[in-house]
């Protein structure tokens, strides 16, 4: 357990501890959708993406899609956890408009996916969370109640899109272990490729689960949930609001209603949506339109296979053979495309340089442009073709940052902006000495000083070298010849 | 005219094939006696207009070498036509035309035939005497005012009446077989898996069967070839090696162990079934047949656990009609009062209930007492049959504790309703094969079936069984056209 600074609720005397759990939802990364071959991209034209299976027509019937299936199994994988050999797809019954079947297929009592977990990197160590499953189910329809002031229009393209629900212990105490949750899983599942986590287009969400206790009490509150929340901030906000209403209730002497409730991102607060009365009875029953789902052990060990390294290991790696720290590790690994990226770097040049490179400069171009990796201006092999203009000693560090800069704005290769721009570092001695000469000979007052102990004037000369060769002057060599001529 | 009418399918195929007959012929011939027969009710929808247009395509260049060449055909409303209304009985329905074709019917066409239309039959096939359809109910050639059985009911009264030479029905519960007994037709209901249910408005999808509803044994075998197939659109379609079933056919049945299971001498059952079921069992000894008193202990449970699994199916699958998609919609003021609205305007009385029985032994506190001991009834019941057949090769049975009632007796007792399918419900639960064949008739001279219940995928020996009876038994319906 982590000895990280506890996140409390404080009331009076008391002290309460967030107890968090989440269900996370995320869409299998699939061209096709759970049950049907309908198409799944984000965003087309309204009820496009829609088979006569999505809409519920008389007679249809669903048709597992295989690829969905590893999917899972290959999530499951990442997630340590146990694959089971059978489940079963459920039909959970309710109606609404854009439910087109008037249930939603999903896994009950036997999911695909049993337990696992997720380690998190806190400041003071990992902390091991615990994943209760991970089942499958399609997503519903989108209800807009927006654009025509009499009807609720429906728009089908999301229906029967596959959905992995990953449910976690609540294992989780503060808002910011759950950013370092959903951060993990999506990283996990993008480097599994099963998920791309984009959570603006609601690949990603989640309900929480909150409920305190006073420090020291081993029974569990009674929780509320908050209902599809989809950005990390507004979990956090919510958990936040959650936590202190609850503690607002029960330092009051009340006490938590099980129930449902929704985050309004707006007011920032969170609202009762039904109580656990009106909770629905889904009645589950096991959907007789699909077979039991049996999976081989070929089958889960040929997905064993295909499975890459992921996060945990790579940073292992990274720290054992590169030699970096856990921090730097930890950075480098946590998206899929930036390990990535810094390994082609790493393929020709120095490590630790291409380290400082990556994410001190490129992280704080791509920062300040708001761009991803993946659509950096400046390409992996030109920053390692860069970086090795550094070793060799054909730029300066100090040059080198002009020429990063130029590299970001016109996407060039190092060498040919350095030809182009004459910014090649003078590392020829005799030329150097002949400069070092000249400034001696120009400033007999200040190497007299500098000869009577005044040593901070050594800096004077190096300024003045770099400046008569335009910074471009190898700075090791103009030490050495200036310290040989001065002394 | 009425020549081509009293053909057996076989028989219409093999003068189409010597081009003794047309397709034309044959069709106008079905068009016009249909025409005479409207009292019965046996059509919803009629399509003889395109009927007649494909009828003549045929006749100008059609392939002979298909199964069913230019044979038109007529199909319980219950499977999805393309461009054709198709209504599952329903008022929910009433004005839905799909855009696809249900598996079953598209492997008819491909095989030569030709749609001659819809066929009435209860509303969601939920019913046995084709009283609960919104296109209100069908009579029996059988009998003035004699319902013709359900929910297969249309297709077994047209099939009867001669309305079409074949046609192909569903069976949940016994809604092939029993209408095949009431009307003294051959109903086969397939083994669950072999029949793809793509396209069939769903009742209860783990029971839900397609089978053909023939003149006679050979007619099934026949129709059976063509329809059974594997589908990739279904996941519990079965892929099987199929048999060649009408080649195959054999009327050698010597040595073959029939059981005669001991529950099936219900309480209360009519004199003249016990005698019908002895006389069957005699004439299976004489064809060679060894005949096992057999026990299938838990037949008692089979109509209670049936009338749990398949409303609470029917409950979820009925869900889909909410009047948001297609279909009839009841407008509300809000969306939970068009549901409403919707729902209690678009179903009949009987669907109602069932959706309600479902719906309450899904529910939660309930589900343990009711659906998951019935769905352990189911597995007991399966065993049964498993132990017995170590034993026998089929079993044979009464199709019905009783004949063709009239209509109007029992709509008021559902529970009496219910008893109708005592006999036909431990097939569905466990997924066999089994079919009616008529072997007699009652005092009032209705028809008499018996059933005979095969092994998984042993349709063959099913058919082989019942065509060696057939020979023997000669039934005659002997209608007198009393609706013409």
């Amino acid at each position: 357990m982590s000895k990280n600074k506890e996140y409390l609720i404080k009331r009076g005397n008391s002290e309460y501890e967030v107890i968090i759990g989440l269900e996370v939802h995320a869409q299998v990364l699939s061209k096709s959708k759970l049950f049907s071959d309908s198409p799944t991209n984000f965003g087309a034209e309204p009820n496009t993406q829609v088979s006569l299976v999505d809409a519920a027509f008389p007679g249809m019937l669903p048709v597992i899609n295989e690829f969905c299936i590893k999917q899972a199994v290959k999530t499951g994988i990442g997630l340590n956890a146990a694959i089971n050999k059978k489940s079963i797809f459920d039909r959970k019954n309710y109606f609404y408009a854009d439910l087109p079947q008037g249930y939603q297929i999903s896994q009950y009592k036997d999911p695909i996916v049993g337990e696992g977990s997720i380690l998190l990197d806190l400041p003071d160590g990992e902390k091991k969370v615990g994943i209760e499953r991970l089942h499958l189910e399609q997503d519903a329809g989108k209800s807009i109640h927006d654009i025509d002031p009499q009807n609720t229009l429906v728009d089908l393209n999301r229906s029967g899109v596959a959905l992995m629900e990953i449910v976690s212990k609540p294992d989780l105490r503060s808002p910011e272990e759950v950013n370092l949750y959903i951060k993990k899983l999506r990283s996990i599942m993008r480097y599994l490729g099963t998920c791309d986590g984009n959570m603006q287009e609601g690949s990603l969400r989640a309900d929480v689960n909150v409920s305190i206790r006073k420090t020291g009490d081993k029974k569990l509150g009674i929780r509320c949930e908050i209902k599809n929340v989809n950005s990390i901030k507004f979990m956090q906000m919510a958990i936040e609001y959650e936590a202190n209403r609850q503690a607002d209730i029960l330092e009051e002497g009340g006490s938590i209603d099980q129930e449902t409730r929704l985050f309004d991102t707006k007011k920032n607060e969170t609202r009762s949506m039904r109580s656990k009365e009106d909770a629905h009875d889904y009645r589950y029953f096991p959907d007789p339109d699909l077979l039991p789902l049996e999976l081989t052990d070929d089958f889960i060990s040929k997905i064993r296979k295909e499975i890459p390294e992921l996060p945990d290991e790579k940073k292992k790696r990274f720290v054992d053979k590169f030699k970096l720290t856990p921090y730097e590790a930890n950075i480098l690994v946590s998206d899929i495309e930036t390990s990535k990226y810094f390994e082609d770097v790493i393929k020709n040049s120095d490590i630790k340089l291409a380290t400082n490179w990556v994410t001190g400069e490129l992280f704080a171009l791509l920062n300040d442009r708001n761009l991803e990796i993946s659509q950096s201006p400046i390409s992996s092999k030109n920053l390692s073709t860069l970086i090795n203009l550094i070793k060799d000693g054909t730029i300066s560090g100090k040059i080198a940052k002009t020429v990063f800069e130029i590299m970001a704005n016109e996407s060039k290769d190092p060498k040919s902006i350095i030809d182009e721009k004459g910014l090649k570092q003078q590392s020829d001695p005799k030329e150097i000495e002949k400069i070092v000469d000249d400034v001696i000979k120009e400033n007999p007052k200040n190497v007299e000083l500098f000869k009577s102990g005044k040593d901070k004037l050594f800096g004077f000369f190096v300024g003045q070298v770099m400046k008569k060769t335009d910074g471009k002057a190898n700075p090791k060599l103009v030490n050495d010849i200036l310290k040989k001529k001065l002394n | 005219m009425s020549d081509i009418i009293n053909l057996t399918l076989s028989a219409l195929i093999n003068k189409i094939k010597k081009k003794e007959l047309s397709s034309q012929e044959i069709t106008n011939a079905y068009i016009a006696r249909a025409e005479k027969s409207k009292d019965l009710n046996t059509y919803i929808t009629t399509d003889f207009e395109n009927a007649i247009e494909k009828a003549k395509k045929f006749d100008e260049k059609g392939n002979f070498d298909y199964k069913l060449p230019g044979i038109p055909i007529a199909v319980k409303d219950l499977f999805c036509t393309n461009n054709l209304k198709t209504t599952a009985g329903s008022k929910i329905l009433s004005n839905f035309i799909p855009s696809y074709e249900s598996t079953v019917t598209q492997h008819l066409w491909d095989e030569g035939a030709i749609l001659l239309g819809k066929l009435n039959c209860d509303e969601f096939a939920m019913g046995s005497s084709n009283e609960t359809s919104f296109f209100g109910n069908v009579e029996s050639p059988v009998g003035k005012k004699v319902v013709p059985g359900g929910s297969s009911g249309g297709s077994a009264s047209a099939l009867a009446a001669k309305l079409t030479p074949t046609t192909i029905g569903t069976d949940t519960g016994g809604s092939i077989r029993q209408p095949a007994s009431f009307t003294g037709t051959v109903g086969l209901k397939p083994t669950y898996g072999s029949c793809s249910r793509y396209g069939i408005v769903a009742f209860a999808s783990s029971l839900d069967q397609a089978g053909p509803m023939t003149q006679d044994v050979s007619d099934a075998a026949l129709m059976l070839d063509v329809i059974s197939k594997y589908d990739t659109k279904d996941s519990t379609s079965v892929n099987f090696k199929r048999g060649d079933y009408f080649k195959s056919l054999s009327s050698n049945i010597k040595g073959k162990k029939i059981g005669i299971p001991k529950e099936y001498r219900v309480d209360g059952m009519a004199k003249e079934i016990e005698s019908l079921w002895q006389d069957g069992i005699t004439l299976l000894k004489k064809l060679g047949a060894k005949i096992i008193d057999i026990s299938l202990p838990h037949t008692k449970y089979a109509l209670p656990a049936y009338y749990i699994v398949a409303p609470a199916e029917a409950s979820s699958n009925l869900a889909r009609y909410d009047g948001v998609k297609y279909g009839y919609r009841s407008e509300g003021e809000n969306l939970i009062s068009m549901y409403e609205n919707t729902r209690s305007e678009g179903f009949g009385d009987e669907v109602k209930r069932r959706i309600m029985i479902g719906t309450y032994v899904l529910s939660s506190g309930y589900y343990d007492a009711y659906y998951l001991k019935a769905q352990k009834i189911r597995r007991l019941i399966k065993n049964d049959f498993d132990e017995a057949y170590k034993s026998v090769d089929a079993i044979l049975t009464p199709s019905t504790p009783s004949s063709a009632f009239k209509i109007g007796d029992k709509t008021d007792d559902p529970v009496s309703m219910y008893l109708n399918d005592i006999f036909t419900v431990p097939v569905n639960l466990s997924g066999l094969p089994a079919i009616s064949i008529p072997a007699g008739k009652d005092k009032n001279n209705y028809p008499l079936g018996l059933q005979l219940i095969g092994k998984a995928f042993e349709e063959q020996n099913l058919l082989d069984i019942s065509y060696s009876m057939e020979k023997e038994l000669s039934f005659k319906n002997n209608l007198q056209d009393w609706w013409i």
